[in-house]
Protein backbone atom coordinates (compact mmCIF):
# COMPACT_ATOMS: atom_id res chain seq x y z
CA UNK A 1 0.00 0.00 0.00
CA UNK A 2 2.91 2.34 0.94
CA UNK A 3 4.32 2.72 -2.29
CA UNK A 4 0.88 3.62 -4.65
CA UNK A 5 2.13 7.01 -4.98
CA UNK A 6 5.23 5.53 -6.60
CA UNK A 7 6.00 5.91 -10.53
CA UNK A 8 6.34 2.31 -12.41
CA UNK A 9 6.14 3.75 -15.90
CA UNK A 10 9.83 2.57 -16.54
CA UNK A 11 8.33 -1.30 -15.98
CA UNK A 12 6.41 -2.49 -18.92
CA UNK A 13 3.10 -3.58 -17.97
CA UNK A 14 3.42 -2.97 -14.39
CA UNK A 15 -0.01 -3.70 -12.53
CA UNK A 16 -1.70 -4.78 -15.90
CA UNK A 17 -2.27 -8.28 -14.05
CA UNK A 18 -2.88 -6.84 -10.75
CA UNK A 19 -6.81 -7.81 -9.19
CA UNK A 20 -7.79 -7.13 -5.93
CA UNK A 21 -9.76 -9.63 -5.78
CA UNK A 22 -6.73 -12.39 -6.79
CA UNK A 23 -7.66 -13.93 -2.92
CA UNK A 24 -8.00 -16.99 -2.61
CA UNK A 25 -5.89 -17.20 -5.91
CA UNK A 26 -5.10 -20.30 -8.13
CA UNK A 27 -4.66 -22.88 -7.30
CA UNK A 28 -8.30 -22.46 -5.18
CA UNK A 29 -9.85 -19.97 -7.41
CA UNK A 30 -12.09 -22.69 -9.19
CA UNK A 31 -13.28 -24.95 -6.30
CA UNK A 32 -16.39 -26.71 -7.28
CA UNK A 33 -16.59 -29.36 -4.62
CA UNK A 34 -17.40 -31.48 -7.46
CA UNK A 35 -15.15 -34.08 -5.46
CA UNK A 36 -17.45 -34.60 -3.25
CA UNK A 37 -19.19 -36.75 -6.07
CA UNK A 38 -16.48 -39.15 -5.95
CA UNK A 39 -14.66 -40.84 -8.61
CA UNK A 40 -17.12 -40.70 -10.97
CA UNK A 41 -16.19 -38.66 -13.83
CA UNK A 42 -16.19 -40.08 -17.28
CA UNK A 43 -12.93 -41.47 -17.81
CA UNK A 44 -10.93 -41.56 -20.87
CA UNK A 45 -10.69 -44.68 -22.86
CA UNK A 46 -8.12 -46.92 -21.14
CA UNK A 47 -4.77 -47.22 -23.10
CA UNK A 48 -4.05 -50.76 -22.97
CA UNK A 49 -2.21 -52.08 -20.54
CA UNK A 50 -0.04 -54.63 -21.98
CA UNK A 51 3.41 -53.94 -20.17
CA UNK A 52 3.77 -54.13 -16.29
CA UNK A 53 2.80 -51.28 -14.80
CA UNK A 54 3.02 -50.36 -11.24
CA UNK A 55 0.23 -48.77 -9.67
CA UNK A 56 -0.30 -46.54 -6.34
CA UNK A 57 -1.99 -48.16 -3.56
CA UNK A 58 -3.50 -44.83 -2.99
CA UNK A 59 -5.64 -45.21 -6.26
CA UNK A 60 -7.94 -48.37 -7.70
CA UNK A 61 -6.45 -48.61 -11.18
CA UNK A 62 -4.03 -47.74 -13.51
CA UNK A 63 -4.45 -43.88 -15.31
CA UNK A 64 -6.84 -43.65 -18.40
CA UNK A 65 -2.91 -43.12 -20.17
CA UNK A 66 0.61 -43.91 -18.55
CA UNK A 67 4.25 -43.52 -19.67
CA UNK A 68 5.74 -47.04 -21.13
CA UNK A 69 9.56 -45.81 -20.88
CA UNK A 70 10.74 -48.61 -18.60
CA UNK A 71 8.76 -51.24 -17.60
CA UNK A 72 10.04 -53.16 -13.93
CA UNK A 73 12.04 -55.52 -14.71
CA UNK A 74 15.88 -58.00 -12.98
CA UNK A 75 16.92 -57.11 -9.50
CA UNK A 76 15.14 -53.71 -9.36
CA UNK A 77 12.16 -54.49 -11.07
CA UNK A 78 11.80 -57.00 -8.26
CA UNK A 79 12.53 -54.29 -5.61
CA UNK A 80 9.81 -51.79 -6.99
CA UNK A 81 7.13 -54.14 -7.20
CA UNK A 82 7.79 -54.93 -3.13
CA UNK A 83 7.77 -50.61 -2.84
CA UNK A 84 4.79 -50.73 -4.52
CA UNK A 85 3.10 -52.56 -1.81
CA UNK A 86 3.25 -49.11 0.53
CA UNK A 87 1.45 -45.60 0.33
CA UNK A 88 3.06 -42.54 -1.14
CA UNK A 89 3.62 -41.33 2.80
CA UNK A 90 5.79 -44.19 3.80
CA UNK A 91 9.44 -44.82 3.66
CA UNK A 92 8.76 -48.31 3.12
CA UNK A 93 7.39 -47.39 -0.72
CA UNK A 94 10.76 -44.69 -1.23
CA UNK A 95 13.63 -45.91 0.14
CA UNK A 96 13.45 -49.11 -1.56
CA UNK A 97 12.80 -47.23 -4.99
CA UNK A 98 16.10 -45.21 -4.04
CA UNK A 99 17.32 -48.20 -3.74
CA UNK A 100 16.28 -50.03 -6.87
CA UNK A 101 17.28 -47.06 -8.89
CA UNK A 102 20.97 -47.50 -7.38
CA UNK A 103 20.92 -51.18 -8.60
CA UNK A 104 19.03 -50.70 -11.67
CA UNK A 105 22.14 -48.09 -12.75
CA UNK A 106 24.29 -51.75 -12.15
CA UNK A 107 22.14 -53.49 -14.32
CA UNK A 108 22.06 -50.87 -17.12
CA UNK A 109 25.91 -50.88 -17.28
CA UNK A 110 25.52 -54.70 -17.44
CA UNK A 111 23.02 -54.40 -20.10
CA UNK A 112 25.78 -52.29 -21.78
CA UNK A 113 28.37 -54.89 -21.76
CA UNK A 114 25.66 -57.78 -23.12
CA UNK A 115 25.18 -55.69 -26.24
CA UNK A 116 29.25 -54.99 -26.40
CA UNK A 117 29.46 -51.65 -25.65
CA UNK A 118 31.70 -50.09 -23.05
CA UNK A 119 30.00 -47.18 -21.53
CA UNK A 120 32.39 -43.83 -21.77
CA UNK A 121 31.39 -42.64 -18.07
CA UNK A 122 33.76 -39.62 -18.87
CA UNK A 123 31.19 -38.67 -21.77
CA UNK A 124 28.57 -39.42 -20.25
CA UNK A 125 29.32 -37.29 -17.51
CA UNK A 126 29.56 -34.28 -19.70
CA UNK A 127 33.65 -34.80 -18.88
CA UNK A 128 34.30 -32.61 -21.90
CA UNK A 129 32.50 -29.41 -20.53
CA UNK A 130 33.35 -29.57 -17.77
CA UNK A 131 37.33 -29.57 -18.84
CA UNK A 132 36.53 -27.41 -21.29
CA UNK A 133 34.57 -24.43 -18.96
CA UNK A 134 35.56 -25.22 -16.05
CA UNK A 135 39.54 -27.47 -15.53
CA UNK A 136 40.11 -25.87 -12.28
CA UNK A 137 37.06 -27.75 -10.63
CA UNK A 138 37.62 -31.02 -12.04
CA UNK A 139 41.65 -31.02 -11.58
CA UNK A 140 40.29 -30.14 -7.76
CA UNK A 141 37.37 -33.03 -8.14
CA UNK A 142 40.07 -35.78 -9.52
CA UNK A 143 42.42 -34.26 -7.00
CA UNK A 144 40.29 -34.96 -4.02
CA UNK A 145 39.05 -38.48 -4.97
CA UNK A 146 42.80 -39.29 -5.51
CA UNK A 147 43.23 -38.26 -1.82
CA UNK A 148 40.34 -40.38 -0.88
CA UNK A 149 41.02 -43.55 -2.37
CA UNK A 150 44.57 -43.70 -1.19
CA UNK A 151 42.78 -42.87 2.18
CA UNK A 152 40.92 -45.72 2.17
CA UNK A 153 43.86 -48.15 0.89
CA UNK A 154 46.17 -46.93 3.49
CA UNK A 155 43.47 -47.33 5.97
CA UNK A 156 42.40 -50.32 4.60
CA UNK A 157 45.53 -52.49 4.59
CA UNK A 158 46.99 -50.81 7.97
CA UNK A 159 43.78 -52.59 9.63
CA UNK A 160 44.40 -56.27 7.95
CA UNK A 161 48.26 -55.77 8.84
CA UNK A 162 46.97 -55.22 12.31
CA UNK A 163 45.06 -57.87 12.31
CA UNK A 164 47.16 -60.72 11.28
CA UNK A 165 49.45 -59.49 13.95
CA UNK B 1 15.27 -41.73 -33.67
CA UNK B 2 17.94 -40.25 -31.39
CA UNK B 3 17.17 -39.62 -27.84
CA UNK B 4 18.45 -38.55 -24.39
CA UNK B 5 18.77 -41.87 -22.15
CA UNK B 6 19.54 -41.92 -18.23
CA UNK B 7 22.48 -44.24 -16.97
CA UNK B 8 22.67 -43.40 -13.59
CA UNK B 9 23.41 -40.13 -11.49
CA UNK B 10 25.03 -37.59 -13.09
CA UNK B 11 25.47 -39.80 -16.65
CA UNK B 12 23.18 -39.33 -19.38
CA UNK B 13 23.81 -39.37 -22.92
CA UNK B 14 22.20 -39.98 -26.54
CA UNK B 15 21.07 -43.20 -27.90
CA UNK B 16 19.11 -44.95 -30.62
CA UNK B 17 15.74 -45.64 -30.00
CA UNK B 18 12.64 -47.21 -31.35
CA UNK B 19 10.33 -44.48 -32.94
CA UNK B 20 7.17 -43.66 -30.44
CA UNK B 21 3.61 -45.23 -31.27
CA UNK B 22 -0.01 -44.29 -30.92
CA UNK B 23 -1.03 -46.46 -28.34
CA UNK B 24 -4.26 -44.40 -27.26
CA UNK B 25 -6.88 -42.73 -29.40
CA UNK B 26 -6.30 -38.93 -28.52
CA UNK B 27 -2.33 -39.79 -28.66
CA UNK B 28 0.05 -37.64 -31.12
CA UNK B 29 3.07 -38.11 -32.38
CA UNK B 30 5.28 -34.84 -31.91
CA UNK B 31 9.03 -34.83 -34.21
CA UNK B 32 10.84 -32.19 -31.94
CA UNK B 33 12.42 -29.11 -32.86
CA UNK B 34 13.47 -27.84 -29.75
CA UNK B 35 13.43 -28.47 -26.10
CA UNK B 36 14.91 -27.75 -23.45
CA UNK B 37 17.14 -29.01 -20.06
CA UNK B 38 15.12 -27.17 -16.81
CA UNK B 39 16.14 -27.14 -13.36
CA UNK B 40 13.40 -29.83 -13.14
CA UNK B 41 15.78 -31.99 -14.32
CA UNK B 42 18.57 -31.34 -11.94
CA UNK B 43 16.44 -32.87 -9.43
CA UNK B 44 16.86 -36.62 -11.52
CA UNK B 45 19.58 -35.77 -12.58
CA UNK B 46 21.54 -36.03 -9.59
CA UNK B 47 19.51 -39.04 -8.78
CA UNK B 48 17.54 -37.65 -5.91
CA UNK B 49 13.78 -38.70 -7.23
CA UNK B 50 13.24 -42.03 -6.52
CA UNK B 51 11.81 -44.26 -9.09
CA UNK B 52 13.80 -43.11 -12.00
CA UNK B 53 14.91 -45.68 -14.01
CA UNK B 54 17.56 -46.46 -16.07
CA UNK B 55 16.88 -45.88 -19.89
CA UNK B 56 14.30 -43.23 -19.82
CA UNK B 57 14.52 -40.06 -21.64
CA UNK B 58 14.27 -36.69 -20.11
CA UNK B 59 12.63 -33.91 -21.31
CA UNK B 60 9.14 -32.02 -20.21
CA UNK B 61 10.25 -28.82 -22.36
CA UNK B 62 9.49 -28.79 -25.72
CA UNK B 63 7.88 -27.75 -29.01
CA UNK B 64 7.84 -29.41 -32.38
CA UNK B 65 5.48 -30.43 -35.22
CA UNK B 66 2.63 -33.12 -35.30
CA UNK B 67 3.48 -36.32 -37.76
CA UNK B 68 0.44 -38.23 -37.15
CA UNK B 69 -2.45 -37.90 -34.73
CA UNK B 70 -4.76 -40.57 -32.75
CA UNK B 71 -8.28 -41.67 -34.48
CA UNK B 72 -9.65 -39.36 -31.52
CA UNK B 73 -7.53 -36.37 -31.97
CA UNK B 74 -9.83 -33.71 -33.52
CA UNK B 75 -8.17 -30.57 -32.02
CA UNK B 76 -4.98 -31.18 -34.00
CA UNK B 77 -3.64 -31.87 -37.61
CA UNK B 78 -0.65 -33.56 -39.37
CA UNK B 79 1.74 -30.81 -39.85
CA UNK B 80 0.85 -28.03 -36.69
CA UNK B 81 3.28 -26.67 -34.74
CA UNK B 82 3.13 -26.97 -31.38
CA UNK B 83 4.19 -26.04 -27.37
CA UNK B 84 3.22 -29.04 -25.68
CA UNK B 85 2.66 -27.82 -21.94
CA UNK B 86 4.94 -30.24 -19.58
CA UNK B 87 1.79 -31.32 -17.53
CA UNK B 88 -0.29 -34.42 -19.10
CA UNK B 89 -3.74 -33.52 -18.58
CA UNK B 90 -6.82 -35.52 -19.50
CA UNK B 91 -9.09 -32.54 -19.74
CA UNK B 92 -12.24 -34.74 -17.88
CA UNK B 93 -11.42 -35.71 -14.25
CA UNK B 94 -12.33 -33.32 -11.93
CA UNK B 95 -9.53 -32.02 -11.05
CA UNK B 96 -9.06 -30.86 -14.99
CA UNK B 97 -12.05 -29.59 -15.02
CA UNK B 98 -10.84 -27.04 -12.38
CA UNK B 99 -8.09 -26.03 -14.42
CA UNK B 100 -5.42 -27.69 -12.11
CA UNK B 101 -3.90 -29.11 -15.43
CA UNK B 102 -0.73 -30.11 -12.95
CA UNK B 103 -2.91 -32.27 -10.84
CA UNK B 104 -4.97 -34.68 -13.22
CA UNK B 105 -6.10 -38.07 -12.32
CA UNK B 106 -5.94 -39.94 -15.39
CA UNK B 107 -2.04 -39.49 -16.62
CA UNK B 108 0.10 -41.08 -13.61
CA UNK B 109 -0.62 -44.44 -12.30
CA UNK B 110 2.34 -44.67 -10.25
CA UNK B 111 1.97 -41.89 -7.93
CA UNK B 112 -1.32 -39.64 -6.73
CA UNK B 113 0.08 -36.64 -5.53
CA UNK B 114 1.03 -35.76 -9.15
CA UNK B 115 -0.15 -35.78 -12.67
CA UNK B 116 1.59 -36.69 -15.42
CA UNK B 117 4.65 -34.79 -16.80
CA UNK B 118 6.84 -35.66 -19.43
CA UNK B 119 10.16 -36.99 -19.47
CA UNK B 120 10.33 -36.65 -15.54
CA UNK B 121 10.74 -40.78 -14.02
CA UNK B 122 7.90 -42.94 -13.06
CA UNK B 123 7.10 -40.74 -10.03
CA UNK B 124 5.10 -38.44 -12.38
CA UNK B 125 4.03 -41.38 -15.12
CA UNK B 126 6.51 -43.32 -16.77
CA UNK B 127 6.82 -41.05 -20.16
CA UNK B 128 9.60 -40.66 -21.76
CA UNK B 129 10.28 -37.05 -23.02
CA UNK B 130 11.69 -34.71 -25.13
CA UNK B 131 14.94 -34.48 -25.24
CA UNK B 132 14.44 -36.51 -28.83
CA UNK B 133 13.52 -36.96 -31.90
CA UNK B 134 10.21 -37.72 -31.44
CA UNK B 135 7.93 -37.67 -28.45
CA UNK B 136 4.31 -39.66 -27.64
CA UNK B 137 2.02 -37.27 -26.66
CA UNK B 138 -1.21 -38.56 -25.26
CA UNK B 139 -4.53 -36.36 -24.48
CA UNK B 140 -3.31 -34.22 -27.84
CA UNK B 141 -6.72 -32.45 -27.75
CA UNK B 142 -6.27 -30.72 -24.42
CA UNK B 143 -2.69 -29.47 -23.66
CA UNK B 144 -0.69 -28.93 -27.18
CA UNK B 145 -1.54 -25.03 -28.54
CA UNK B 146 -0.75 -24.39 -32.09
CA UNK B 147 1.97 -22.35 -32.07
CA UNK B 148 0.92 -18.71 -33.59
CA UNK B 149 2.84 -17.65 -36.57
CA UNK B 150 4.44 -14.44 -35.43
CA UNK B 151 6.12 -16.27 -32.68
CA UNK B 152 9.45 -17.11 -31.85
CA UNK B 153 10.52 -20.63 -31.22
CA UNK B 154 12.91 -19.81 -28.54
CA UNK B 155 10.18 -17.75 -27.19
CA UNK B 156 7.15 -20.72 -27.62
CA UNK B 157 9.83 -23.27 -25.88
CA UNK B 158 9.65 -21.19 -22.90
CA UNK B 159 5.93 -21.21 -22.76
CA UNK B 160 5.92 -25.22 -22.24
CA UNK B 161 7.10 -24.82 -18.32
CA UNK B 162 9.12 -21.21 -17.78
CA UNK B 163 7.34 -18.54 -18.55
CA UNK B 164 4.15 -19.93 -16.75
CA UNK B 165 5.92 -21.04 -13.75
CA UNK B 166 7.34 -17.88 -13.02
CA UNK B 167 4.02 -16.51 -13.85
CA UNK B 168 2.01 -18.45 -11.65
CA UNK B 169 4.44 -18.14 -8.81
CA UNK B 170 4.22 -13.92 -8.66
CA UNK B 171 0.17 -14.72 -8.95
CA UNK B 172 -0.11 -17.63 -6.33
CA UNK B 173 1.42 -14.78 -3.86
CA UNK B 174 -1.63 -12.92 -4.24
CA UNK B 175 0.99 -9.75 -4.30
CA UNK B 176 -1.34 -6.64 -3.45
CA UNK B 177 -0.74 -3.22 -5.29
CA UNK B 178 2.85 -1.36 -3.35
CA UNK B 179 3.35 -5.40 -2.16
CA UNK B 180 7.30 -6.17 -1.49
CA UNK B 181 8.05 -9.41 -3.06
CA UNK B 182 11.06 -11.59 -2.05
CA UNK B 183 12.40 -14.19 -4.86
CA UNK B 184 14.84 -16.96 -3.89
CA UNK B 185 16.54 -18.20 -6.76
CA UNK B 186 17.94 -16.30 -10.20
CA UNK B 187 17.24 -19.63 -12.52
CA UNK B 188 14.86 -19.31 -15.35
CA UNK B 189 11.79 -19.71 -13.02
CA UNK B 190 12.92 -17.27 -10.41
CA UNK B 191 13.78 -14.40 -13.26
CA UNK B 192 10.42 -14.84 -14.71
CA UNK B 193 8.81 -15.20 -11.43
CA UNK B 194 10.50 -11.85 -10.82
CA UNK B 195 9.29 -10.03 -13.61
CA UNK B 196 6.31 -11.07 -13.42
CA UNK B 197 5.40 -10.12 -10.46
CA UNK B 198 5.78 -6.52 -11.70
CA UNK B 199 2.69 -7.46 -13.73
CA UNK B 200 0.78 -7.66 -10.65
CA UNK B 201 1.55 -4.41 -9.20
CA UNK B 202 4.50 -5.44 -6.55
CA UNK B 203 6.06 -2.02 -5.17
CA UNK B 204 9.88 -3.95 -5.08
CA UNK B 205 11.03 -6.59 -6.08
CA UNK B 206 14.13 -8.52 -4.98
CA UNK B 207 15.92 -11.76 -5.63
CA UNK B 208 18.50 -13.56 -3.84
CA UNK B 209 20.96 -16.46 -5.98
CA UNK B 210 24.78 -16.95 -5.42
CA UNK B 211 25.51 -16.79 -9.29
CA UNK B 212 26.85 -13.38 -10.03
CA UNK B 213 26.35 -13.48 -13.65
CA UNK B 214 22.36 -14.74 -12.79
CA UNK B 215 22.15 -11.84 -10.65
CA UNK B 216 23.60 -9.36 -12.98
CA UNK B 217 20.76 -10.49 -15.57
CA UNK B 218 17.99 -10.61 -13.39
CA UNK B 219 18.52 -6.72 -12.48
CA UNK B 220 18.53 -5.95 -16.17
CA UNK B 221 15.62 -8.12 -17.48
CA UNK B 222 13.48 -7.82 -14.74
CA UNK B 223 14.30 -4.28 -13.43
CA UNK B 224 14.94 -5.22 -9.51
CA UNK B 225 17.14 -5.65 -6.81
CA UNK B 226 19.32 -8.71 -6.47
CA UNK B 227 21.48 -9.63 -3.93
CA UNK B 228 24.74 -12.47 -3.38
CA UNK B 229 23.06 -14.23 -0.46
CA UNK B 230 27.12 -15.26 -0.39
CA UNK B 231 27.89 -11.94 0.64
CA UNK B 232 25.36 -11.45 2.87
CA UNK B 233 25.64 -13.18 6.13
CA UNK B 234 22.19 -14.08 6.61
CA UNK B 235 19.64 -12.99 4.29
CA UNK B 236 16.61 -13.58 6.67
CA UNK B 237 18.29 -10.80 8.93
CA UNK B 238 19.20 -8.63 5.82
CA UNK B 239 15.06 -8.97 4.49
CA UNK B 240 14.09 -8.06 7.68
CA UNK B 241 16.24 -5.28 7.50
CA UNK B 242 15.03 -3.75 4.61
CA UNK B 243 11.36 -4.05 5.19
CA UNK B 244 11.47 -1.91 8.38
CA UNK B 245 11.57 -5.29 10.09
CA UNK B 246 8.85 -6.44 9.26
CA UNK B 247 9.28 -9.06 6.36
CA UNK B 248 8.31 -8.99 2.93
CA UNK B 249 4.82 -9.22 1.97
CA UNK B 250 5.42 -12.55 -0.37
CA UNK B 251 7.93 -14.54 -0.67
CA UNK B 252 8.92 -16.89 -3.24
CA UNK B 253 10.81 -20.26 -3.60
CA UNK B 254 12.22 -20.80 -7.32
CA UNK B 255 14.61 -22.82 -6.09
CA UNK B 256 13.94 -26.55 -4.84
CA UNK B 257 15.83 -29.41 -3.69
CA UNK B 258 19.23 -28.64 -5.45
CA UNK B 259 19.70 -25.17 -2.84
CA UNK B 260 22.68 -24.10 -1.35
CA UNK B 261 23.54 -22.05 2.02
CA UNK B 262 23.41 -24.04 4.11
CA UNK B 263 26.00 -27.24 5.05
CA UNK B 264 23.29 -28.64 7.75
CA UNK B 265 20.29 -29.06 4.66
CA UNK B 266 23.18 -29.45 2.02
CA UNK B 267 24.79 -32.53 3.96
CA UNK B 268 21.06 -33.89 4.72
CA UNK B 269 19.59 -33.45 1.87
CA UNK B 270 21.63 -33.35 -1.08
CA UNK B 271 24.65 -35.88 0.11
CA UNK B 272 23.03 -38.31 2.64
CA UNK B 273 19.39 -38.27 1.25
CA UNK B 274 17.87 -38.46 4.68
CA UNK B 275 15.37 -35.37 3.31
CA UNK B 276 13.79 -35.13 -0.17
CA UNK B 277 16.52 -32.20 -0.99
CA UNK B 278 17.67 -29.42 0.54
CA UNK B 279 14.85 -26.93 1.65
CA UNK B 280 16.99 -23.83 2.40
CA UNK B 281 15.64 -21.32 0.10
CA UNK B 282 11.85 -22.53 1.70
CA UNK B 283 13.67 -21.87 5.11
CA UNK B 284 14.74 -18.66 3.93
CA UNK B 285 11.62 -18.07 2.29
CA UNK B 286 8.85 -18.84 5.60
CA UNK B 287 11.25 -16.89 7.66
CA UNK B 288 11.46 -13.57 5.54
CA UNK B 289 8.01 -13.53 5.23
CA UNK B 290 6.23 -10.97 7.28
CA UNK B 291 3.34 -12.61 9.82
CA UNK B 292 0.42 -13.09 8.06
CA UNK B 293 2.23 -13.27 4.45
CA UNK B 294 2.20 -15.35 1.79
CA UNK B 295 4.78 -17.71 0.77
CA UNK B 296 4.41 -19.28 -3.21
CA UNK B 297 6.17 -22.44 -4.00
CA UNK B 298 6.99 -23.33 -6.63
CA UNK B 299 10.42 -25.02 -6.31
CA UNK B 300 9.98 -28.64 -6.36
CA UNK B 301 11.45 -31.01 -3.39
CA UNK B 302 11.11 -35.12 -3.69
CA UNK B 303 8.48 -37.07 -1.99
CA UNK B 304 9.45 -38.18 1.44
CA UNK B 305 9.86 -35.03 3.65
CA UNK B 306 11.96 -31.95 4.26
CA UNK B 307 13.31 -29.83 7.52
CA UNK B 308 11.21 -26.65 7.27
CA UNK B 309 9.93 -24.42 10.47
CA UNK B 310 6.88 -25.69 10.14
CA UNK B 311 6.53 -23.69 13.34
CA UNK B 312 6.95 -20.31 12.22
CA UNK B 313 4.57 -21.11 9.64
CA UNK B 314 1.97 -21.60 12.49
CA UNK B 315 3.35 -18.71 14.42
CA UNK B 316 3.37 -16.01 11.96
CA UNK B 317 -0.14 -17.08 10.49
CA UNK B 318 1.32 -17.70 7.15
CA UNK B 319 -0.38 -18.70 3.90
CA UNK B 320 1.50 -21.35 1.45
CA UNK B 321 0.23 -21.82 -2.13
CA UNK B 322 2.09 -24.27 -4.05
CA UNK B 323 1.67 -26.54 -7.60
CA UNK B 324 3.36 -27.38 -10.73
CA UNK B 325 2.34 -25.09 -13.35
CA UNK B 326 -0.82 -25.04 -14.71
CA UNK B 327 0.29 -24.23 -18.11
CA UNK B 328 -2.48 -25.08 -20.69
CA UNK B 329 -4.44 -22.82 -18.53
CA UNK B 330 -2.52 -19.55 -18.46
CA UNK B 331 -1.02 -19.65 -22.06
CA UNK B 332 -3.78 -17.36 -23.83
CA UNK B 333 -2.50 -14.69 -21.48
CA UNK B 334 0.92 -15.07 -21.81
CA UNK B 335 0.72 -14.98 -25.51
CA UNK B 336 -0.77 -12.08 -25.44
CA UNK B 337 1.88 -10.77 -23.20
CA UNK B 338 4.55 -11.78 -25.86
CA UNK B 339 2.44 -10.41 -28.48
CA UNK B 340 2.30 -7.47 -27.16
CA UNK B 341 6.08 -6.59 -26.09
CA UNK B 342 5.25 -7.09 -22.40
CA UNK B 343 7.43 -10.37 -21.95
CA UNK B 344 10.32 -11.15 -23.89
CA UNK B 345 11.52 -14.53 -22.77
CA UNK B 346 13.60 -16.18 -24.90
CA UNK B 347 16.43 -13.42 -23.49
CA UNK B 348 16.67 -16.26 -21.28
CA UNK B 349 18.02 -18.17 -23.48
CA UNK B 350 22.36 -18.43 -23.45
CA UNK B 351 22.95 -21.70 -26.07
CA UNK B 352 21.93 -23.61 -28.31
CA UNK B 353 23.12 -26.79 -28.53
CA UNK B 354 22.92 -29.83 -30.72
CA UNK B 355 20.79 -32.84 -29.08
CA UNK B 356 23.52 -35.30 -29.61
CA UNK B 357 25.91 -33.20 -27.01
CA UNK B 358 23.20 -33.64 -24.23
CA UNK B 359 26.15 -35.00 -21.81
CA UNK B 360 27.77 -31.70 -22.25
CA UNK B 361 24.46 -29.98 -22.07
CA UNK B 362 24.04 -31.22 -19.00
CA UNK B 363 26.87 -30.62 -17.31
CA UNK B 364 27.28 -26.94 -18.42
CA UNK B 365 23.16 -26.48 -16.92
CA UNK B 366 24.11 -28.13 -13.77
CA UNK B 367 27.27 -26.64 -12.70
CA UNK B 368 26.47 -23.27 -13.99
CA UNK B 369 29.37 -23.16 -16.42
CA UNK B 370 29.93 -20.62 -19.35
CA UNK B 371 27.28 -18.05 -17.77
CA UNK B 372 24.29 -20.43 -18.88
CA UNK B 373 20.48 -19.29 -17.88
CA UNK B 374 18.72 -21.97 -20.26
CA UNK B 375 20.00 -24.57 -22.85
CA UNK B 376 17.93 -25.42 -25.52
CA UNK B 377 18.04 -28.60 -27.27
CA UNK B 378 18.08 -29.11 -30.94
CA UNK B 379 17.22 -32.41 -32.49
CA UNK B 380 19.67 -32.81 -35.89
CA UNK B 381 16.34 -33.61 -38.04
CA UNK B 382 15.27 -29.95 -37.04
CA UNK B 383 18.66 -27.99 -38.28
CA UNK B 384 18.29 -28.94 -42.21
N1 LIG C 1 6.29 -25.90 -10.06
C1 LIG C 1 6.59 -26.06 -11.33
O1 LIG C 1 5.71 -26.25 -12.15
C2 LIG C 1 8.01 -25.97 -11.77
C3 LIG C 1 8.30 -25.87 -13.13
C4 LIG C 1 9.63 -25.68 -13.52
C5 LIG C 1 10.63 -25.67 -12.58
N2 LIG C 1 10.30 -25.81 -11.27
C6 LIG C 1 11.33 -25.80 -10.23
O2 LIG C 1 11.77 -24.48 -10.04
C7 LIG C 1 13.10 -24.51 -9.51
C8 LIG C 1 13.99 -23.58 -10.30
O3 LIG C 1 14.08 -24.02 -11.66
P1 LIG C 1 15.17 -23.37 -12.62
O4 LIG C 1 15.00 -23.98 -13.96
O5 LIG C 1 15.13 -21.90 -12.50
O6 LIG C 1 16.50 -23.97 -11.94
P2 LIG C 1 18.03 -23.48 -11.82
O7 LIG C 1 18.77 -24.59 -11.22
O8 LIG C 1 18.51 -22.93 -13.12
O9 LIG C 1 17.93 -22.25 -10.82
C9 LIG C 1 17.98 -22.35 -9.45
C10 LIG C 1 18.77 -21.15 -8.93
O10 LIG C 1 18.71 -21.10 -7.50
C11 LIG C 1 19.97 -20.67 -7.01
N3 LIG C 1 20.04 -21.05 -5.59
C12 LIG C 1 20.57 -22.15 -5.03
N4 LIG C 1 20.38 -22.13 -3.69
C13 LIG C 1 19.72 -20.97 -3.41
C14 LIG C 1 19.25 -20.38 -2.22
N5 LIG C 1 19.40 -21.00 -1.04
N6 LIG C 1 18.62 -19.17 -2.29
C15 LIG C 1 18.46 -18.55 -3.48
N7 LIG C 1 18.89 -19.06 -4.66
C16 LIG C 1 19.51 -20.26 -4.62
C17 LIG C 1 20.95 -21.34 -7.93
O11 LIG C 1 22.22 -20.70 -7.90
C18 LIG C 1 20.25 -21.22 -9.28
O12 LIG C 1 20.62 -20.05 -9.97
C19 LIG C 1 13.53 -25.97 -9.54
O13 LIG C 1 13.31 -26.56 -8.29
C20 LIG C 1 12.57 -26.57 -10.54
O14 LIG C 1 12.37 -27.94 -10.31
C21 LIG C 1 9.01 -25.96 -10.87
ZN1 LIG D 1 10.81 -27.43 -16.58
ZN1 LIG E 1 -7.50 -34.87 -15.76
Amino acid sequence: MENQEKDYSHIKGWGIDADPKNDPTYPMRKRSNDEHNGYGWKRPPQQPIDIEVLHSNERPNVTAVFGTSAPPSGLSGMIRRYAFRYGEGSFAHWLPLLMADRVNVVEGILDDFRRGRVPNIFAERGGKAEWKHNPKGMVQKVAIGVVVVTAVVALLSRRSRSSES
Amino acid sequence: MLAMSYRGPQRVRIDQKPMPEILHPQDAIVRVTRSCICGSDLHLYNGNVPDTRVGETFGHEFIGVVEEIGPDVHKLKVGDQVIVPFNIACGECTFCKQELYGNCHESNPQATAVGGIFGYSHIAGGYNGGQAEYVRVPYANVGPTVIPDWMHPDDAVLLTDVVPTGYQAAEMGGIQKGDTVAVFGAGPVGIMAARSAWLFGAGRVIVFDQEEYRLDFVRKFAQCEAYNFKSIEDPVVFMKKTTDSLGADVCIDAVGAEAAGSAMQTITGRKLLLQAGSSTALQWAINSAKKGGIVSIVGIYGPTGNLVPIGNVVNKGLTIRANQASVKRLLPRLIEHIRNGVLSPRQLITHHIPLEEISDAYRIFSDKLDNCIKPVLIPPSARI
